[in-house]
C-alpha cells in the first residue's frame, strides 16, 4: 500500500465531504483505529453464503470485526447487509460458511443463545410495555434478581438521558427517544457485540447528525463492539472505525474511512464512498517509480508517481477526488497531469465552491476550492477558459 | 349511550382515516357543500336503516312484552285503549317479567345457555387461534387459499352444514361406521343430540368468526417485536405468552364477542344437534311462540335475552374505543 504519510490526519480531516470527517470527534478515532488494530478478532464471518431461491443475497463473504470496533457495512439498497446482520442475529441461517463470535461456531445457536443484541431498524419496542419495562426485558429472561434489574435498567435511562420517561410507553415518545430507548434496551444485557440496522435511518437529517456523535460516544463508554448497517456513506465515515464497503451480496473492500477515501481499491468504490472524477485510460508505461496512462478524454498524459505493474496496454481508471485538483487561469507548461476546459457551473457552498469544468474532450470535471479569504472577487467565473491540473500523487489508479 | 356532538365526531375521525379529511384549501365551496352533504348521505343510510328494520321491531317486541295474553287476533291485548267518558287507558303488564323470574325454566335456561355459549367461545379461541396465527404467519400467496377455506363454507347455507353433522355424527353416521369397521367399537357410540353434538356444531359454525378478527390482529403485528424478543434471549413459548399474545388481545376480544354473543341466542343448533334435555333460551324462545303461542310472555323472554346480551356488547365497544383512541395516538 502506498504511503500514508503523504497526506497525513489534518488533509483529509479538511478536504473530505463537508460535515462528514469534520464533525468527528477530535482526537480519539485515530489512535482507536491502531489501538483495535491488534485486539482480538470478535466476529469471524467465513466464506458465508445466503441464498433466497435462485436469488444470492449474500456471496461469499468473510469478514473479520475486532473487540471494541465501531464497524459499518455500507452499500447500497438490496446489497445484502441486513441479511448479513440477520446472520450474525441469528435470524436467518447462513447456507454455507461458518460464524463464530467471541471464537465460537455460532452458525447454528438460536437467536436467544447468542451474546449478541440487535437494535432494530423500526426499534421494534414493545407497545404494551413502559420505556423501563423495555429496557428490562432482556434482564428479566436472565432471572436477574430485581434490585440488580433495577439498577441496571437505571443506569441504562441515565446513559441515553430518558430517565423522565420510564413510566411511559413508546407511543408517547418522539422519534428520537424511541431510537434511544432501543437502543439502551439493546445495550442492557452488556452484549459482546451490538448489530444495529441502519439505527438512524428513521430520524431528520439534523438530529441524526447529532446523533451519529452521540452513538459513538455512547460506544466509547461502553466498549461494546458495535455493527452498523447504514447505505449512507458519510454516517459511516463520521461513526466507524473502519467500514465494509458491500455491493450485490459481495464485499468490495474493507478499510478504515481514510483509505476508502484515498486508496479506493474499485472503481465502485471510488465512486460510491465520496465524489470522484473518473476516466478510462490505456497503460502506456508501468515501472516502478512511475506510470503513464493515457485517457481519450484527456489532452495530456496521466503521469502517476508509482507503479502497479500490470500488464502492457491495460484499461485502467484514474480516479481523481475534487479537492485534489486545481483550476486556474493560466496554462501550466507541465508535459501532463492537466487539461483545458470551460467553467459551466459554480457551487458555492460557503465554505467551499464546485466548478463544474467541461473539458475540452468533452468530459465534466469536478473541482472544489476552499474559499479561504472572505472579501476576495471570484477570480474565476462562468464561461472562463480554464486550466484543471493535479499532483502526480494525487492519482488514484484503478483495473477494474 | 353516545352523544350526538360525540357519534359527530367519531365519523369524521372515520372519515379522516378512510382518505377523506378536509381536503385541503383548494376545494371551492361548492365542492365542500357536496361534501358534506355526501358525508350526510353516507352516515345517515345506516342509521336509517337501523331504525327502520332493528329499532322499530324491536319496539314492537318491546311493546308485546308488556301486553297481556288473550285468544284472539293478535294474540294480546292493547296497550291503549279509549274508554267511555274520554278515558286514555295505558295497561303495562309487567306480569311477563316477572313471571320470567318466577319460573325456574326461564332462569336455567339462560344460565345454561350463558354456560353453552362461553364454553363454546373457550373452545373456539383454542382452536381458532393456532389457526388464525399459522395463516398469518404463511407466505402471501397460501394465506389467500388458507382465508378462501375459512370463509369457504359461508357458501353453503347454514342449515344445510348443520343437517350435515347429522349425517356425520348419528348412529349409523360416518363416524360410527367408519370405527365400527376398522372395529374398534362394537356398539355406535352416542354422538347426536348429546353436549358433545351441540359444541362440535356450535364451534363448527362460529369457529370462522373467531379465526378472522384474531387473524387480522396477528396478521398486522410487526414480526420484529418477535424478533427483538427473542433477540433479548426470549425463548418461543416465553415469546408467545409476553409478546404475541397481549398484543392480540383485541383479536381475542373481538373473535369472542362475535362467537359469544350469537352463541347465547342460537336456536337451530341446538334444536337439531343438541339433546332432548338440552336447554337453552332460543329454544324456550321458539317454543314459547310457537307451541304455547303465548306472544307476550315470548316477548319478555327476547326483551330479557337482549338485555343480558346487550352489558357484553356495550363493554366491548368500550374496549375497542379505547383500542382505537391508543391507536390514534401514535
Ligand atoms: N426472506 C427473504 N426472501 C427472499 N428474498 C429476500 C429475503 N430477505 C431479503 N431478500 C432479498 O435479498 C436481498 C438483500 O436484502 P437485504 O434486506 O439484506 O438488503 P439491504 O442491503 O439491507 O437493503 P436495504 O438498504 O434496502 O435495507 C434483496 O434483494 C432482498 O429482496
Ligand atoms: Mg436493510
Amino acid at each position: 500500500m502506498p504511503d500514508h504519510t503523504v497526506w497525513g490526519q489534518c488533509d483529509m480531516m479538511e478536504t473530505v465531504a463537508p460535515g462528514a470527517a469534520a464533525a468527528r470527534p477530535e482526537g480519539s478515532r485515530p489512535g482507536a483505529v491502531l489501538r483495535r488494530a491488534e485486539a482480538r478478532p470478535i466476529i469471524e464471518i467465513d466464506d458465508v453464503v445466503k441464498t433466497f431461491g435462485a436469488f444470492v443475497a449474500v456471496d461469499h463473504v468473510s469478514l473479520t470485526i475486532r473487540e471494541g470496533e465501531l464497524f459499518a457495512l455500507l452499500g447500497g439498497s438490496g446489497c445484502g447487509k441486513t441479511t448479513l446482520l440477520r446472520m450474525l442475529a441469528g435470524f436467518e441461517r447462513p447456507t454455507a460458511g461458518r460464524i463464530l463470535i467471541g471464537g465460537q461456531d455460532m452458525t447454528d445457536t438460536a437467536p436467544y443463545d447468542r451474546p449478541v443484541n440487535m437494535m432494530f431498524q423500526s426499534y421494534a419496542l414493545f407497545p404494551h410495555m413502559t420505556v423501563e419495562a423495555n429496557v428490562a426485558f432482556g434482564l428479566r429472561q436472565d432471572r436477574m434478581p430485581r434490585a440488580a434489574i433495577r439498577e441496571r435498567v437505571r443506569e441504562m435511562l441515565d446513559l441515553v438521558e430518558l430517565t423522565p420517561f420510564a413510566k411511559r410507553k413508546p407511543h408517547h415518545l418522539s422519534g428520537g427517544q424511541r431510537q434511544r430507548v432501543a437502543l439502551a434496551r439493546s445495550l442492557a444485557k452488556h452484549p459482546k457485540v451490538l448489530l444495529l440496522d441502519e439505527p438512524l435511518a428513521a430520524l431528520d437529517k439534523k438530529l441524526r447528525e447529532r446523533t451519529q456523535l452521540e452513538l459513538v460516544g455512547i460506544q466509547e463508554r461502553v466498549g461494546t463492539t458495535f455493527v452498523v448497517v447504514t447505505h449512507d456513506q458519510e454516517e459511516a465515515m463520521t461513526m466507524a472505525d473502519r467500514v465494509a464497503i458491500m455491493d450485490s451480496g459481495r464485499i468490495i473492500q474493507v478499510d478504515t474511512p481514510h483509505a476508502l477515501y484515498e486508496y479506493p481499491n474499485t472503481r465502485f468504490v471510488a465512486e460510491f464512498f465520496g465524489t470522484v472524477n473518473l476516466f478510462e485510460g490505456q497503460l502506456v508505461e508501468d515501472e516502478p517509480d512511475h506510470l503513464l496512462i493515457r485517457c481519450d478524454a484527456l489532452a495530456n498524459p496521466v503521469y502517476v508517481g508509482h507503479g502497479i505493474s500490470a500488464r502492457e496496454h491495460a484499461t485502467v481508471w484514474i480516479a481523481l477526488r475534487p479537492e485534489k485538483l486545481a483550476v486556474s487561469t493560466t496554462r501550466p507548461d507541465a508535459p501532463h497531469n492537466w487539461d483545458r476546459g470551460i467553467v459551466e457551473d459554480i457551487v458555492y457552498l460557503g465554505g467551499i465552491s464546485t466548478y463544474h469544468v467541461r473539458l475540452d474532450g468533452g468530459a465534466l470535471a469536478r473541482v472544489t476550492t476552499q474559499n479561504l479569504e472572505r472579501m476576495s472577487a471570484p477570480e474565476i467565473t462562468w464561461d472562463d477558459v480554464v486550466y484543471v491540473s493535479w499532483r502526480p500523487d494525487n492519482v488514484v489508479v484503478v483495473t477494474s | 349511550m353516545t352523544t350526538g356532538s360525540d357519534t359527530r365526531a367519531r365519523a369524521e375521525r372515520l372519515w379522516a382515516r378512510a382518505g377523506g379529511g378536509d381536503g385541503g384549501p383548494r376545494l371551492t365551496r361548492l365542492q365542500r357543500l357536496a361534501a358534506r352533504f355526501g358525508r350526510g348521505a353516507v352516515i345517515g343510510v345506516p342509521y336509517l336503516w337501523l331504525l327502520l328494520f332493528f329499532l322499530l321491531p324491536f319496539l314492537i317486541v318491546l311493546k308485546i312484552s308488556f301486553a297481556e295474553f288473550r285468544i284472539g287476533v293478535p294474540p294480546y291485548t292493547p296497550l291503549l285503549e279509549w274508554l267511555e267518558g274520554g278515558y286514555l287507558q295505558i295497561r303495562l303488564a309487567l306480569g311477563n317479567y316477572l313471571f320470567l323470574g318466577q319460573d325456574p325454566l326461564y332462569i336455567s335456561a339462560y344460565l345454561s345457555s350463558l354456560k353453552v355459549a362461553a364454553v363454546s367461545t373457550l373452545i373456539a379461541l383454542f382452536i381458532g387461534y393456532p389457526m388464525a396465527y399459522a395463516i398469518a404467519r404463511a407466505s402471501p400467496s397460501w394465506r389467500a387459499v388458507f382465508l378462501l377455506l375459512v370463509i369457504l363454507p359461508f357458501w353453503t347455507s347454514f342449515l344445510i352444514r348443520v343437517y350435515a353433522w347429522i349425517g356425520i355424527l348419528k348412529n349409523n353416521g360416518l363416524i360410527n361406521n367408519a370405527l365400527m369397521a376398522l372395529g374398534l367399537i362394537d356398539d355406535p357410540l352416542p354422538l347426536l343430540n348429546t353436549e358433545i353434538s351441540l359444541y362440535v356444531g356450535i364451534v363448527y359454525s362460529y369457529l370462522p368468526f373467531m379465526v378472522l378478527p384474531l387473524y387480522a390482529t396477528l396478521e398486522k403485528m410487526d414480526v420484529s417485536l418477535i424478533e427483538a424478543a427473542a433477540d433479548l434471549g426470549c425463548r418461543p413459548l416465553r415469546v408467545f405468552l409476553t409478546v404475541t399474545l397481549p398484543l392480540s388481545m383485541p383479536g381475542i376480544v373481538a373473535g369472542s364477542m362475535l362467537v359469544f354473543i350469537p352463541a347465547v341466542g342460537e336456536f337451530v343448533i341446538p334444536d337439531l344437534l343438541g339433546g332432548a334435555d338440552t336447554l337453552m333460551i332460543g329454544k324456550v324462545l321458539w317454543s314459547e311462540f310457537f307451541t304455547n303461542r303465548d306472544w307476550p310472555v315470548a316477548s319478555a323472554v327476547a326483551i330479557a335475552m337482549l338485555v343480558l346480551l346487550v352489558i357484553p356488547i356495550v363493554i366491548f365497544q368500550h374496549y375497542q374505543q379505547r383500542q382505537a383512541e391508543r391507536a390514534e395516538e401514535t
